[in-house]
């Protein structure tokens, strides 16, 4: 069995997932629910498997390193950290619908990664071959991850505030078994609140090692500037907590645009400018 | 008409405050840095390469440098903000600071009509027995279950105050700080610091850098490269580019710091001056012979890698390629041979393969082109040379003492709550009350089992 196989599996299992989750959203059976979320934490446990596997492969290779070291990778682990997220989300806070949201990012990523990118194992170029990589990878996916997870929280507030506002109180609505616009304010805040300190921890880690590595924990680079550009918008978004004139569908666009600015920070400064961090594929 | 004059200088005065405590003035940092940080990502910083220049008008380029987009993150527009930034959070924890402060350190110990009324999850017992009994029971609940209370008797009931972490209320101050912190280790690294850059070619020993700004630094000690080498992967990608390196004071190789491995990922720190692999490239010198086409007036001259020598007939010549096997891209042929590009003095120029091996093509050519200046190819001094970067940033401690602070400051701000209980024990009733900083839902259960657990202790009717 290889690794390959079983990012292949998973991927269909995050669609089946997402599927469910559709279904819950039409039909309101609860076993739909049941299914996505079994689903998704099934999906999750095969490609932590597949990782863990891709990492022995890279050994076999003589290329042994984290499976974090180029865009593949990288994409796969932030489908594996999307759903870590969601599937912690759902332990604490039983509310499954918000999966209908959030796996189709991570349906996204593993298809991009499984379709169109090169899956090669290929050894560590020099600037890699450090610890650090592992803890600046991980903490920063975790950070985004977290991030996306708000984004699909986000979309839904603005889906059941819409509602709420045009017709009242209808059970026959889509939106019937989405939490109260009031819930997934919250819980858009404690998602945001569970990925600014690992984003910061992540911009930190790679200062530290930028430090270690280059000599500067700071040059401005355009993925270290577009980091802190995401940091700004959530650290707006958190003091706008404060303030309540900034809570609600203000705070949820601030959280869409958080999230975009954060694709754009991964990906957008590789595929578009120039700078340090290039993934090789 | 005084008293009127100082209201409105107050009035303005306290305007100009309230602007800098703001809020709004935080949003507005916030978002004004992020969109325009954007620009440093899109234009090129430093110096401008031309490539660049030639897709931008001239317009452009003299309002580009007019706004300092080219050196952005230091113009005085970005500096402005990120001092508004400093002013607006030092302002807001002065300003909110004493009453936190006093929250902390003078908490509020009996429960009043006042506060009981805030508290919206205040419950009253009804039991037996006198407050004096009473309250000792709901204390070792409290110590037990939460934090020992502190006890004040006050007309003739018992008030019990226990509470939890309160420092975590200046979490939030911490964070602000460490930003302060941050900037404070910035300031110093560009104020005491360097970043600076040395090219040493194998067995050269350099004293001096070239800083970013162009200037000569002393080092104040020495560096040799004793050699330099790259290794690659099966796949032809580089594995590891290593620099061997040894420091020398007055001449002399200082002990420990002999042949030292200078590897990406992997720096040489002496004396606070920080030295990390970053380039390479070729030094070699190449030799030559130059005559005419019967082989008199021969000269021997050398080629650096990097520069080019004057021949006998006034043209200038340089190396572009070399190798020591040339049958890899001449199959009949063998030995050394080098790519060279000549340049006439009236401006012509052609790329030329002088061997070592084959004199007859050498001769060849020669008959054939720029008037019989026979060149032959004698061999190599190979040689290469590592690019170190250099670093010293005495603020780079103070960034990250910054770091850790905004960590911890982060985490207590966010996860850690500021808990408080009071009770107010009368004879036969026992009211309870407490309120938190955050997670609110959590500590409204929190209260329930506490409820549930201080009822056990209590003499019920239900009980007898």
């Amino acid at each position: 069995m290889t690794s390959s196989l079983l990012f292949n599996i998973t991927t269909l299992l995050y669609l089946a997932s997402m599927l469910a989750f559709f279904a819950f959203i039409a039909n309101r059976a609860k076993a739909f629910g049941t299914a996505g979320s079994v689903i998704a934490f099934g999906g999750l446990l095969l490609q932590t498997i597949a990782i863990g596997l891709r990492w022995k492969e890279s050994y076999i290779l003589g290329a042994g390193h984290a499976p974090l070291a180029n865009l593949y990778e990288s994409v796969v682990f932030f489908s594996w950290t999307i759903v870590l997220i969601y599937g912690l989300l759902d332990l604490k806070y039983r509310y499954r619908v918000i999966g209908a949201f959030v796996m189709p990012f991570a349906l996204l990523g593993m298809a991009w990664a499984q379709l169109g990118l090169n899956s090669g194992i290929e050894p560590l170029v020099p600037a890699l071959q450090s610890n650090w990589l592992i803890y600046h990878v991980i903490t920063c996916f975790l950070g985004y991850a977290a991030f996306a997870v708000a984004c699909g929280i986000s979309i839904m507030y603005l889906i059941r505030e819409r509602h709420e506002r045009s017709t009242p109180a209808n059970d026959q609505s889509i939106v019937a078994i989405f939490p109260t616009s009031r819930v997934l304010d919250d819980l858009n805040y404690k998602s945001i609140m569970i990925g600014f300190p690992l984003l910061t921890l992540g911009i930190i880690t790679g200062a530290v090692w930028a430090n270690y590595a280059w000599g500067t924990y700071w040059s401005w680079d355009p993925k270290e500037t577009w980091s802190l550009i995401v940091w700004f918008i959530y650290a707006a978004f958190l003091h706008a907590r404060i303030t309540r004139g900034w809570a609600g569908r203000r705070a949820a666009w601030l959280s869409i645009i958080g999230f975009a600015a954060t694709i754009f920070c991964y990906l957008g400064v590789n595929l578009l400018l120039s700078g340090l961090h290039s993934y090789g594929g | 008409m005084t008293s009127s004059t100082s209201t409105s200088n107050k009035t303005i005065s306290k305007s100009i405050w309230d602007f800098f405590c703001s809020l709004k003035l935080t949003m507005f940092t916030f978002i004004t840095l992020a969109v325009l940080s954007i620009i440093g990502t899109v234009i090129p910083q430093g110096t401008p390469p031309p490539e660049y220049l030639q897709t931008i008008s001239p317009a452009k380029l003299a309002f580009y440098q007019s706004l300092g987009f080219f050196n952005m993150y230091h113009s005085w527009w970005f500096i402005l903000l990120l001092s508004l930034l400093s002013i607006n959070l030092i302002a807001c924890s002065i300003k909110r600071l004493p009453h936190i402060w006093k929250t902390i350190t003078q908490p509020v110990m009996v429960m009043s009509d006042s506060l009981e009324k805030t508290l919206s999850n205040c419950t009253t017992i009804i039991t037996l027995g006198d407050a004096a009994t009473l309250k000792d029971r709901v204390a070792n609940v409290l110590k037990a279950e939460f934090a020992d209370p502190v006890i004040t008797e006050n007309d003739g009931a018992f008030h019990l105050f226990a509470q939890k972490s309160p420092w975590s209320r200046l979490a939030v101050y911490a964070v602000h700080l460490s930003v302060l912190v941050i900037f404070i280790g910035a300031i110093i690294g560009s104020l005491f610091g360097y970043k600076g850059f040395v090219n040493i070619i194998e067995g050269q020993t350099i004293s001096n850098v070239m800083s970013r700004s162009d200037k000569e630094i002393d080092l104040g000690f020495a560096l040799r490269c004793e050699q330099f080498s790259v290794a690659h992967y099966s796949t032809g990608a580089p594995k590891e580019f290593k620099s061997i390196i040894t420091v020398l004071e007055n001449g002399r190789p200082v002990p420990n710091y002999t042949n030292v491995r200078v590897i990406v990922n992997d720096p040489l720190t002496y004396k606070g001056i920080t030295f990390y692999q970053s380039s390479y490239g070729n030094a070699g010198e190449y030799f030559f012979t130059a005559s005419d086409l019967s082989g008199k007036d021969g000269v021997t001259f050398q080629v650096d890698r990097n520069s080019s020598v004057t021949l006998p007939d006034g043209s200038s010549m340089h190396i572009i390629e070399e190798t020591d096997d040339v049958s890899k891209f001449v199959p009949n042929l063998t030995g050394p041979a080098v790519q060279v590009e000549i340049h006439d003095p009236r401006g012509g120029s052609e790329k030329v393969i002088v061997y070592a091996n084959h004199p007859e093509l050498n001769i060849q050519h020669a008959k054939e082109h720029n008037g019989g200046l026979v060149l032959q190819y004698k061999g190599a001094n190979k040689k290469m040379y590592t690019g170190l970067q250099v670093a010293k940033d005495p603020g780079v401690w103070i960034v990250w003492v910054g770091c850790i602070l905004m960590m911890v400051g982060i985490y207590a701000a966010f996860f850690m709550s500021h808990r408080r209980i009071w009770v107010r024990v009368n004879n036969g009733t026992v009211t309870i009350g407490g309120n938190a900083s955050k997670n609110q839902g959590g500590f409204q259960l929190f209260m329930e089992q506490l409820l549930t657990k201080i009822k056990k202790q209590l003499p019920m009717e239900d009980n007898k």
